[in-house]
């Protein structure tokens, strides 16, 4: 070994330029945020929580095609549907199972009428399996509350489709 | 009737030591792991009460209610026994520690012998825990533990002998007074770092953390261990460690005395300098947990037996011949 080497073992010379190295890091800003209470910006093509939307005058947009319920590589979406009164198709259960779901994104891409989408939020946990399955009024009203955030985020995205 | 107020008043002192070190305790977990994240640029726990200062009674509290898992093929008597010898060591080794010329709980004439044999003792819990649980990976843990800090208990046991040297007296108090005039740092400066590096070895601390190193052994001797008697070994090794910083400022940094004998410095109560010296000791640990990557095992065995020894060894000479030379030695 050279004598320098040995010096520098002996004087713990690499150690220390760390130990000062980690004591200049500790004054630096942080690169986490502080998460519950500031949050990172999500994509407008984020895929989170499903939601189920309505034309503006109230009308479900889904017409139970059940391309996504073919398409779903988990299947976790069961539809069933029937004819109405006014002879429209429409659907009478829409389930998801999130707990099967693996948030693909591949319903929201075969929606002919954009009805299914996945929304930007991504905090929805539960403390029952049970809560997270999700049956159409909590579809639908996912898809009303953030129904203004889902249609800008289309929006945004719309050179792309 | 004079027998029932000594008792009580052994008990209260008792208790106005163990509490607040259970407390500091829990402090230093959290201190721990804001430091590692700091240095990452993280932020560390920061939610639970001001600062996050209340983090580790809240995982603490969440232990207690978590179910206690015991291995069927366990050996249980053990099994149970150990986290509460290694919690138990970790605290009755405090009863010798100088907080100031008066505060100290047992003023005994053999303290640094006590504080050797109870850490020494601390590696039984281990060897317990880790042959109890019957399973691969603790009992390898365990092995790995007891080889390791025997090794390094050896050349603490020298470097100690270099302080005893310069006092010529065991009780921890009178190692503190005879600084004095100069902290051993300064005289065995190469010791306190040996003493320090060895701290880590003995504590199971980065980079010596073999016996519980996650890539290879799970969890070590812990890996059985759920609930209340996994926190217990957790609070034990914390409380080692923060003895082990005690000692190292006992035993080098002048314990309870101001580092300057002048107006400003000598006002502030003794008992907080031991503090500061325990808190920059500690943060010293917890730096090098974030900066250093783990020794192997053979690298570790050879530290410890063809360098630390020797080394110690020598000084140990090198101090008894110059004290002989210059007619310094004590009493």
């Amino acid at each position: 070994m050279k004598i320098s080497r040995i010096l520098k073992t002996i004087f713990m010379i690499d150690f220390l330029t760390g130990l000062v190295m980690a004591i200049k890091e500790v004054f630096k800003p942080k690169k986490t945020i502080n998460y519950p209470f500031e949050k990172g910006s999500v994509s407008p093509r984020a895929r989170g929580e499903h939601a189920l939307r309505r034309y503006p005058n109230g009308e479900e947009r889904c017409i139970a095609c059940k391309l996504c319920e073919a398409v779903c590589p988990a299947q976790a979406i069961t539809i069933e549907s029937s004819e109405r009164d006014d002879g429209s198709r429409k659907t009478t259960r829409y389930d998801i199972d999130m707990l099967k779901c693996i948030y693909c994104g591949l319903c929201e891409q075969s929606c002919p009428v954009d009805a299914i989408v996945q929304g930007p939020n991504f905090e929805f946990s539960t403390e029952t399996r049970e809560e997270l399955y999700y049956n159409k009024e909590k579809l639908l009203e996912n898809g009303d509350r953030w129904e203004n955030i889902l249609a800008a985020n289309i929006n945004a995205d719309s050179s792309q489709r | 009737m004079t027998e029932l107020i000594i008792f009580f008043d052994q008990i209260y002192k008792i208790l106005f030591l163990l509490v607040p070190v259970l407390v500091s305790v829990a402090m230093i977990v959290w201190l721990d792991r804001r430091v590692w994240a700091f240095v990452q640029k993280r932020r560390g726990p920061n939610v639970v009460g001001p600062f996050g200062l209340l983090q580790t009674l809240a995982d603490a509290l969440k232990y207690i209610f978590k179910e206690i898992i015991i291995p069927a093929s366990s050996n249980k008597v053990i099994f149970i026994l150990a986290p509460i010898v290694t919690m138990t060591l970790a605290l009755i080794a405090w009863a010798v520690i100088p907080f100031s010329e008066t505060f100290v709980l047992a003023d005994i004439n053999v303290g640094v012998l006590y504080l050797f044999a109870v850490s020494s003792l601390g590696v039984y819990g281990i060897i317990m825990g880790g042959w109890a649980s019957n399973s691969k990976y603790p009992f390898l843990g365990a092995i790995r533990s007891a080889a390791q800090m025997v090794s390094y208990e050896v050349s603490i046991g020298v470097i100690i002998i270099n302080v005893l040297l310069c006092v010529g007296s065991l009780n921890l108090s009178d190692i503190v007074l005879a600084q004095q005039n100069l902290w051993f740092v300064i005289p065995l400066f190469p010791m306190f770092v040996i003493f320090f590096i060895s701290a880590l070895a003995e504590t199971n601390r980065p980079p010596f953390d073999l016996p519980e190193a996650e890539a290879e052994l799970v969890a070590g001797y812990q890996t059985e261990y759920s609930g209340m008697m996994y926190a217990m070994f957790w609070l034990g090794e914390y409380a080692n460690i923060l003895l082990m910083c005690a000692m190292g400022s006992i035993l080098f940094l002048g314990g309870w005395l101001s580092p300057i004998d002048i107006f400003p410095f000598n006002v502030i109560p003794a008992p907080i300098w031991l503090i500061l010296k325990i808190l920059f000791l500690f943060i010293l640990f917890a730096l090098i947990k974030a900066i250093v990557p783990r020794y192997r095992y053979d690298q570790l065995m050879k530290l410890g037996w063809k360098i630390f020894l020797p080394l110690s060894l020598i000084y140990v000479v090198l101090t008894a011949s110059f004290l002989m030379y210059f007619d310094l030695l004590p009493g």
